[in-house]
Order: C-alpha cells, then sequence, then structure tokens
C-alpha cells in the first residue's frame, strides 16, 4: 500500500504496482469497505486497476489523518467477501460501418477479421473499472494477438453502443462522445440509463463476455 | 412556480449547481458551476442556499424574459447586462417586473456569468443534482446547452430579499487569479528539474480548444523524463496532465475521471474558481505551494463564504 497526494484534497492509494486480478480484488475490498462504512470526510471514490483515489473534505481533515484512517481500512478490508461476480453478455454486431477500424486492425495484425472477432469474442473480460464517461467500463484483459494502441488522432465523435479497442483493453461507449479506441462493432444494448438500476449495464468487478449478432438481429433488437 | 423564457440562449448557458460528487464508482464526474464561489455569492444576494441551481453564461450572455417577474443577481464576469434597456451592477440583487427583459451581451473579463434567481431554477435532478453533463448529456434542462424557445421554472422566493450588495473588500479577496497555485501532482518526479523549472518559470497560454472538460495550454514543452508506461488512475479535479505532445491540459469540472497520462501538479481547491473564469487567450502562470499552505488558503476561503453578514457591503 502506498500513498500519493494527488491534489490538496484527494490522495491516490496505491494496492498495487500492476493491471492484474490480484491489485484488482484490493482495490474492489478497500472500495467496498469504504461504501459499507462510509466516512465523513469523504467526498468521492475512483477506483482504477490498481489504485483508488479517495477526495475529502479539506475543511475537516489533512493528508496525514487520511492516510492513517485509510490505512485502518485497508487492514480490514483484506477480509472483506466480495459478492459472487455477474456475468453480463453484450451482443455486438461486428464491421461494416459499426466497426469501421476492424479491417485495418486485422490487416496490422495480419489476421482476418473473422479471426480477429473470434478472439475477442472468445475471452471473460473483468470490469476492472468506469469512468471517462458514465458508465464506461474498462474491460480486460484482450487477447494478445489484437491488442492495438488508440487512434493517433482521436474521433470528434463516436457512435454510443460502439465496442472499441485500446491496449489490452477492450470497451463499449455509452454514449457519442469523442474517443480514441479502435472501434470494431457495435451493441444495440442502451449502456446507461438513468431510469434504470443499476444505470450502468456493466458494475465494476462483473465479468462480460460479447456475442457476435448479425445486421438483422441488430436491426430487430431486442429479439422477440 | 414561475418561469423564464430563453430568447437568446448566448454561446452556451447551461444549469449549474454545485455538482453531484460521490459517483466516481459509477464513471460519473461531479460537474457543476466552472466558477463555484461566483455562484454561491450570487445565490446569497437572492436569499437562496449557496448551492441553488441557477444559469450559467459562457463569454455570450443572451436575452431572458421573465413572464411573471422575478428578483435575479448577476455574478462572476461582467457581460455588459441591461435590464429592460437600462444597464445592472453585478453583485447585488434587481427585482424585474412581469415580463422584463435581461439581456447580457460580450464578456469584458471572465469567462462566465451567473445568473442566480430567487426560488432557484427547478429541473429534474440526476445522481442528486442539477448541473448539467454536457459529454453524457445527462442532468440540467435536457441534459444540453438552452437554446432559443426554452421555457424554465423557478421556485418560490423563500424570504424578504434585502437589497445590499456583496462587498467590495470581499470581492477583492475572491476575485480570480491568472498565477494560480498548485500543489505536485502524483508523478511530479517524471519531469526533469528542468522541465519543472520551465513549468513555474514560463507563461502558458489557455488554447481555444478548452471547455468544461478541460482547459489546454500552450507554452514551453514538458516532457516527462521518464518513459515507462503510465496504469490509467483515477485524476482529481484541477489535475495538469501532460499528453505526449509535451503540452499541458487542466482537468476541469466535466473532467474524465480517470486517466493515463502523467500529472505534474494539482491546482489547489481555493484557485479552482478561478480556472472557471478563464478565457482562451488568457495567459496564466503556475505558483507552487505546499500542502500545508493549500489547506489554510482553502479554509480561510471557506470561513469567508460562510461568514454571512460580514459578506455584504
Amino acid at each position: 500500500m502506498r500513498f500519493r497526494a494527488a491534489s490538496d484534497q484527494a490522495v491516490l492509494v496505491y494496492l498495487g504496482e500492476e493491471i492484474g486480478l490480484a491489485s484488482h480484488e484490493r482495490v474492489c475490498k478497500l472500495l467496498r469497505l469504504l461504501q459499507d462504512e462510509p466516512i465523513a470526510w469523504v467526498r468521492n471514490l475512483q477506483p482504477a486497476y490498481c489504485s483508488l483515489l479517495v477526495s475529502f473534505d479539506l475543511s475537516q481533515v489533512d493528508h496525514h489523518e487520511v492516510e492513517t484512517t485509510l490505512r485502518r481500512y485497508e487492514q480490514r478490508a483484506e477480509k472483506m467477501a466480495l459478492p459472487q461476480t455477474r456475468t453480463v453478455e453484450i451482443p455486438v454486431c461486428y464491421g461494416g460501418e459499426f466497426g469501421p477500424d476492424l479491417d485495418e486492425l486485422a490487416a496490422t495484425h495480419s489476421l482476418s477479421a473473422s479471426r480477429v472477432i473470434e478472439l475477442h469474442i472468445s475471452r471473460l473480460y473483468r470490469a476492472y473499472f468506469l469512468g471517462f464517461a458514465p458508465g464506461f467500463a474498462y474491460l480486460g484483459d484482450l487477447a494478445p494477438e489484437i491488442a492495438t494502441p488508440r487512434l493517433a488522432t482521436p474521433r470528434k465523435k463516436v457512435a454510443a453502443g460502439s465496442v472499441g479497442i485500446a491496449g489490452t483493453q477492450t470497451a463499449v461507449y455509452p454514449f457519442a462522445t469523442p474517443g480514441g479506441w479502435r472501434l470494431i462493432g457495435r451493441t444495440p444494448l442502451e449502456m446507461f440509463r438513468k431510469d434504470r438500476e443499476p444505470m450502468g449495464l456493466i458494475s465494476m468487478g462483473d465479468e462480460v463476455r460479447f456475442r457476435a449478432i448479425t445486421r438483422e438481429e441488430f436491426a430487430a433488437w431486442p429479439p422477440p | 412556480m414561475s418561469s423564464l423564457v430563453v430568447e437568446n440562449p448566448g454561446l452556451l448557458t447551461t444549469v449549474q449547481d454545485l455538482g453531484r460528487p460521490g459517483y466516481g464508482p459509477l464513471g460519473v464526474s461531479p460537474s457543476g458551476a466552472a466558477d463555484a464561489v461566483a455562484l454561491r455569492l450570487g445565490n446569497l444576494l437572492v436569499g437562496n442556499a449557496q448551492g441553488a441551481a441557477a444559469l450559467e453564461m459562457t463569454l455570450v450572455g443572451g436575452r431572458y424574459r421573465f413572464s411573471e417577474g422575478a428578483v435575479i443577481a448577476l455574478a462572476g464576469a461582467d457581460f455588459g447586462a441591461m435590464l429592460e434597456g437600462q444597464p445592472i451592477e453585478l453583485w447585488i440583487p434587481h427585482a424585474v417586473r412581469p415580463g422584463g427583459t435581461l439581456e447580457l451581451g460580450l464578456t469584458r473579463a471572465g469567462a462566465r456569468c451567473y445568473l442566480c434567481i430567487a426560488g432557484g431554477i427547478q429541473v429534474e435532478r440526476f445522481l442528486g443534482s442539477a448541473s448539467t453533463h454536457l459529454l453524457s448529456g445527462l442532468g440540467g434542462f435536457a441534459g444540453r446547452g438552452l437554446r432559443k424557445g426554452d421555457v424554465l421554472q423557478f421556485g418560490a422566493m423563500e424570504r424578504r430579499i434585502r437589497r445590499r450588495r456583496i462587498s467590495a473588500k470581499v470581492l477583492e479577496m475572491l476575485k480570480p487569479r491568472k498565477s494560480l497555485r498548485v500543489s505536485e501532482g502524483p508523478q511530479a518526479d517524471w519531469f526533469s528539474e528542468e522541465t519543472t523549472r520551465a513549468f513555474f518559470e514560463g507563461a502558458f497560454r489557455v488554447s481555444e480548444d478548452s471547455d468544461r472538460l478541460g482547459l489546454r495550454l500552450v507554452g514551453a514543452s514538458l516532457m516527462p523524463e521518464s518513459t515507462r508506461e503510465m496504469i490509467s488512475e483515477g485524476v482529481s479535479l484541477g489535475a495538469v496532465q501532460v499528453t505526449p505532445s509535451g503540452q499541458p491540459i487542466i482537468l476541469f469540472v466535466e473532467q474524465q475521471t480517470a486517466g493515463g497520462y502523467p500529472k505534474i501538479a494539482n491546482v489547489i481547491g481555493a484557485d479552482l474558481h478561478s480556472i472557471g473564469q478563464l478565457r482562451p487567450r488568457d495567459e496564466i502562470r503556475f505558483e507552487r505551494v505546499s500542502l500545508d499552505e493549500a489547506r489554510a488558503l482553502w479554509i480561510a476561503q471557506q470561513q469567508l463564504l460562510n461568514s454571512g453578514e460580514e459578506l455584504f457591503a
């Protein structure tokens, strides 16, 4: 466990130094304990792969007291039980106008487009955390054969539901936003709805599986 | 319930309050007023709670008609406001007659002006806040900037409003700064001494490509010394992150909640409202302070904002 001041009113708690399930589990446990037994001066919590950003009310506490308290929480968090992982299935129509980067990505790796799709649907991904935009889940890890860096110049607008690849991660864009991930397909599902509970289709810690659907299935979604 | 009609929305006018902190695990950034100090003072002038929802206007004001009248106050930057054709001052409440029109022009200094209305703007809340989150189209009025013809509701006046102004001394103490005070960022040690010196000694220009998500800065190139790959982590409000091009970006109220660029510094809490008043082409500098100094400045600012009667002339 390592602390680093992020700002005058936020501290980064590092619970590991690499992307992996072990450090991620520690993040999930500490987050869960902080949600179960909230501290009055905590203003916000932002989990990531192996860290947790804790923003606090600077009028009430200083960094020293924040660290002391969080150390105590972390000791107890080790014994926390995490809920059973849910598996979320995301139907995706790959390629064509929905996945404008699929062919180029396949060519970069000397693979066929259908092999890229096969590799993308072959794995069960972990939702490491949500960030960027409401409901945007960072999913990993991709099969190394299709890991690809972000676009050099991000698109000004990516359609909602677009499925992208960046490095060893994959994700679904919940909203039409700018974005630099390489787009390989699109889901007809609404990833984030404010009138639903939970609002996001994917929550941190979920397991996510993709399934290929046809253009016709996409157009007629949801299936009868 | 009374209403106002948007006759001209200006450049970008949104409904904002003090935001929705606490939803980081959902990937939702707090959003809220870009100049929270101006919003809080404006609300106090019209007898509202400090965090009531108001209109945030950006660089160009627009025109608004109050069908049933209202009591209003303007706070933040001076957009040359006219009420029924007569110039009006900032930082003091004004009564608007039924059918009265408020017209604002171009900013004279600063980037944002707040129109606070007694009773507060009423919109459906998203995760406990009325503030607009433009990137996702959530919160505020239909999740977007206002358009011509929009009709917004506001609540009833909570109490009789005294016509008094915020004191000149208080305004001077809370005046937005062009020299932003910062604490060390979590990757400050990724930058060489020389780069760090360039950051603190140089001036940076706010680029046109700046908004509520972040302010892009143009100035000395700040390449990190370390070439290690950074693992994405949560980013705090006011973080100064450096992109691979070497140019810094100040992450702002609608920022993405996590990112993988090294952060050289972070604007302190007491200066966050100053970011909200920066305009494209403004020249800014950074000034280093310790965490203890930052805390003392923050506590003094909060005490001042909560000092009640002492705020008024």
